[in-house]
């Protein structure tokens, strides 16, 4: 960092064409030096637009840039980072097989043909004297946690001279505690007058603690900005959601401790993904009608026990027992014992993505007729009725039945997904980060439909990343650290610190 | 003391002068291809580069009467070929694997088309230096002939180790290997850095060429290469895309490949022809050992198209 101080940054009626479609409509917002100043909104609300056309990413079709009150034209992120403006993704830009040092050295500008590493080391190392974190620079960006490389990346930044810091959502990957950490060390740099900063954030309680001003989007407007103080969280969601209506969660059945036990899971063992360790499952038992979550920063093996749960991963030892009868997870199994899946990314995990709404639609159904025989000749007539119903009654928005599923909205293939899971009888349903990417609407809808499931009397196993999804639907929380289930709480007495602790194995 | 008095310690003799003599084309291909795939792309069609390389450097050697000009040419030859599958891999929707192999069969046929009046000529030969002069024994001497290029590809090896952590284009070409996005979040063009990779690549595989044709076997036949081009590729995978690795297992590629005729030369005469298969079979072992249906190759540059 070359000891530069923070810079103000302020976009004049930025507006952002993209043929008929207006993403941005004469947006202005004013991010004072020193400030940290988020921005809100929906999944399509303009955010990364207006954030692109800041970095020089986009051309907006009208309105200016002004960074420390002097107007600046920005053509390229080159333009960009000469100003000393910076953008810290959601997804990692690190390179995963260089280390935390040559990532930092390759990412400067000027870089020499033949690196003297002593050198280098020893500048960097004086580097990392001014920084608020500490981090090894020695080790493969592959091997750090998710919490490092998100320090990394703003290191990064800071080590490239930039005092204007876009973070895109940069709370998503990381545990309750390491997101405290990391804006909190943020927040002290800008209160230094170190480095202004433009938060990306749709986590009311992250934009309270943290930012002093808050700008809003919705549908490519600017909707409402002003102080954080003076705003509380309704007034937050009334200008990012308008007056649209949130589908209710059904109201929660109480449940029944004497319901019987749908999945069990016993002494479970299975390789995880890199075939060095395993995960492993003691004992586990869903009943009807209850939600068990299982909370944990992912790659801690929940997808390893999803795929296992779901037939993709062989299994080492153990037994998986659905309503009595061993469940290996195959098609006769599954229609025979009602498991339904929900995986995560569904498009990739539940979908063929170049088939028809109407085909993916009737995956489970396409091959049996009204009784339930198997038949050898596909009426596409009856799968064409079928998928018709079902789109209708799931409010699935798609050009017609015959489009490809990838031509669908995110949250659109996952009401897809849902329509065929849920329906007909639900014993066993497991989902994994069902609302992973889909906005605020799709989100609530998607969650009450797992609730209904469950007052319908399913089994619902959930593993999310999200812990305030677990914390809304859960029955029982468990915490999956390191392959194996290492905390259990009832709801009522869950604490989002203690769940935070276990999920960073801090026990 | 004559040939006969050394009795079987002629075969791992034998098989260390084959293995620094056959695994020269195996080091400067895999290393190519190593740098190549390093960059986030595979070229199949060094099999091709490599039959072309040598028909190139043949062809300028009979010509100029220097292998040294022949060695330039095929260097160049190659590096056309790869800066062209460079160019078409850049194109959306084009697939890098089936562009090699329609360059592979291109590089031969095109070799084939252009050497037919160079089977019959002789070339040149590219210089070896004695290494073997202390002894008197006639194998000693034999094996430890060993060719500049040969040495020339192990001190590429060593510079090219060195060269992906501690030199800009070192670094560039593995953060381009590893993740377009970040190379892009760099102003990096993955393209261009991948065009120039397979570029190199080329010219290092059509060097290899030149050192069929002008060292070893050391003249221009249709039969020249059988399938190095190919085994060089899946030696890169075994060498976890270490420029160390590509020396070592071209070395172990080499070895495998003279155990049919060493034991051909101490008088086995049944049977022998079957280790001739000895390099093949060493492939699909190590192909075989080093996979696993349920995790990807340690160490592969993320951004290849078989490990994706």
């Amino acid at each position: 960092m070359s000891g530069r101080k923070a810079v103000g940054v302020e976009t004049i009626g930025m507006t952002m064409r993209f043929g008929g479609f207006t993403a941005l409509d004469a947006v202005s917002v004013k991010v004072p030096a020193g400030s940290f100043h988020a921005l809100l909104g929906e999944n399509g609300a303009g955010k990364s637009t207006l954030v692109k056309c800041m970095m020089g990413f986009y051309h907006p079709t009208s309105g200016d840039m002004l960074v420390d009150g002097r107007e600046v034209s920005i053509a390229s992120p080159r333009d960009a980072s000469a100003l000393g403006l910076g953008m810290v993704y959601q997804h990692f830009t690190l390179v995963p097989s260089l280390t935390g040092a040559e990532n930092l050295v390759i990412s400067r500008e000027k870089v020499p043909d033949i690196i003297d590493w002593r050198k280098e080391r020893g500048d960097l190392a004086e580097f990392m004297e001014r920084m608020p974190f500490k981090l090894p620079l020695d080790v493969k960006v592959a091997e750090l946690a998710a919490g490092e490389k998100q320090k990394l990346e703003i290191i990064k930044q800071l080590y490239l001279g930039r005092s204007f810091l876009v973070l895109d959502e940069p709370t998503s990957v990381l545990t309750p505690g390491e997101a405290q950490e990391v804006l909190g060390l943020v927040r002290d740099m800008t209160r230094a007058g170190d480095l202004t900063v433009l938060m990306i954030s749709h986590k009311f309680h992250e934009v309270t603690a943290f930012a002093d001003d808050v700008s809003v989007l919705r549908k490519g407007k600017l909707t409402g900005t002003g102080r954080v103080a003076d705003l509380d969280h309704k007034a937050m969601a009334a200008m990012m959601i308008g007056d649209q209506p949130i589908a209710a969660l059904d109201s929660r059945a109480a449940p029944r401790p004497d319901a019987e036990i749908v999945l069990k899971v016993k002494s479970l063992k299975a390789p995880d993904r890199t075939g060095l360790k395993s995960i492993r499952i003691e004992d586990l038992g869903v009943r009807s009608g209850e939600i068990v979550g299982i909370a944990g920063i992912s790659g801690n093996g929940q997808k390893e026990f999803l795929e296992v749960l779901a037939g993709q991963r062989p299994r080492d030892a153990g037994e998986v027992v659905v309503r009595g009868a061993a469940y290996a997870a195959t098609r006769a199994k599954a229609r025979a014992l009602n498991v339904r899946l929900i995986p995560e990314e569904p498009l990739k995990n539940a979908c063929a993505p170049k088939m028809t709404v109407a085909e993916n639609i009737s995956f489970r159904t396409f091959d049996m007729d009204g009784n339930g025989r198997p038949v050898s000749w596909i009426s596409t007539s009856a799968i064409r009725a079928f998928s018709a119903r079902l789109v209708e009654q799931f409010k699935v928005k798609t050009a017609s039945l015959s489009s490809p599923i990838a031509s669908l909205s995110g949250g659109n293939v996952q009401r897809v997904v849902l329509a065929r899971e849920l329906t007909g009888e639900v014993d066993l349903l497991i989902v994994s980060n069902p609302c992973f990417g889909l906005d605020f609407s799709a989100v609530a809808e998607i969650r009450a439909r797992i609730m209904k499931a469950r007052n319908a009397g399913a089994a619902v196993l959930l593993m999310s990343e999200d812990l305030d999804e677990l914390l809304e639907l859960s029955d029982r929380i468990f915490v999956m650290s390191d392959g194996a289930l290492v905390y259990e709480t009832p709801i009522a007495q869950a604490s989002v610190q203690t769940i935070g602790e276990h999920m960073a194995g801090h026990h | 003391m004559d040939a006969t008095e050394i009795g079987l310690w002629g075969v791992p003799l034998a098989i260390l002068g084959g293995a620094i003599r056959v695994s020269t084309p195996f080091i400067f291909v895999s290393l190519g291809e190593a740098i190549t795939e390093r960059s986030g792309r595979i070229n199949l069609g060094l099999e091709g580069t490599l039959v072309f390389g040598a028909m190139t450097a043949y062809a300028v050697a009979v010509m100029t009467g220097s292998p040294w000009l022949g060695l330039l040419a095929a260097a160049f030859a190659g590096l056309c070929f790869g800066l062209f599958h460079g160019w078409i891999c850049k194109f959306p929707r084009v697939n890098d694997i089936a562009i090699g192999i329609a360059l592979m069969l291109f590089g031969s046929g095109l070799a084939f088309f252009f050497g037919k009046p160079f089977i019959k000529p002789k070339a040149p030969n590219l210089p070896a230096i004695p290494f073997g002069g202390w002894s008197d024994i006639p194998q000693v001497q034999a094996a430890l002939d060993v060719n500049v290029l040969f040495l020339i590809g192990a001190v590429l090896s060593v510079i090219l180790w060195w060269a992906f952590r501690n030199t800009r284009a070192g670094l560039i070409v593995r953060v381009v290997g590893d993740s377009s996005d970040a190379a892009r979040a760099m102003g990096l063009n993955p393209d261009t850095v991948r065009l120039l990779a397979t570029g190199v690549g080329g010219a290092l595989a059509g060097i290899g060429g030149a050192y069929l044709s002008l060292y070893y076997p050391g003249s221009w036949t249709e039969r020249i290469s059988s399938g190095q081009g190919l085994m060089a590729v899946a030696l890169v995978i075994f060498a976890r895309w270490n420029p160390l690795g590509c020396f070592a297992a071209a070395l172990l590629f080499g070895g495998a490949g003279a155990l049919g005729p060493a034991l051909q030369s101490v008088g086995v005469t049944q049977g022998y022809y079957l280790f001739y298969a000895a390099p093949y079979i060493l492939t699909l072992i190590i192909m075989i050992a080093t996979s696993s249906p349920t995790r990807s190759l340690a160490g592969a540059p993320g951004e290849l198209s078989i490990t994706k």
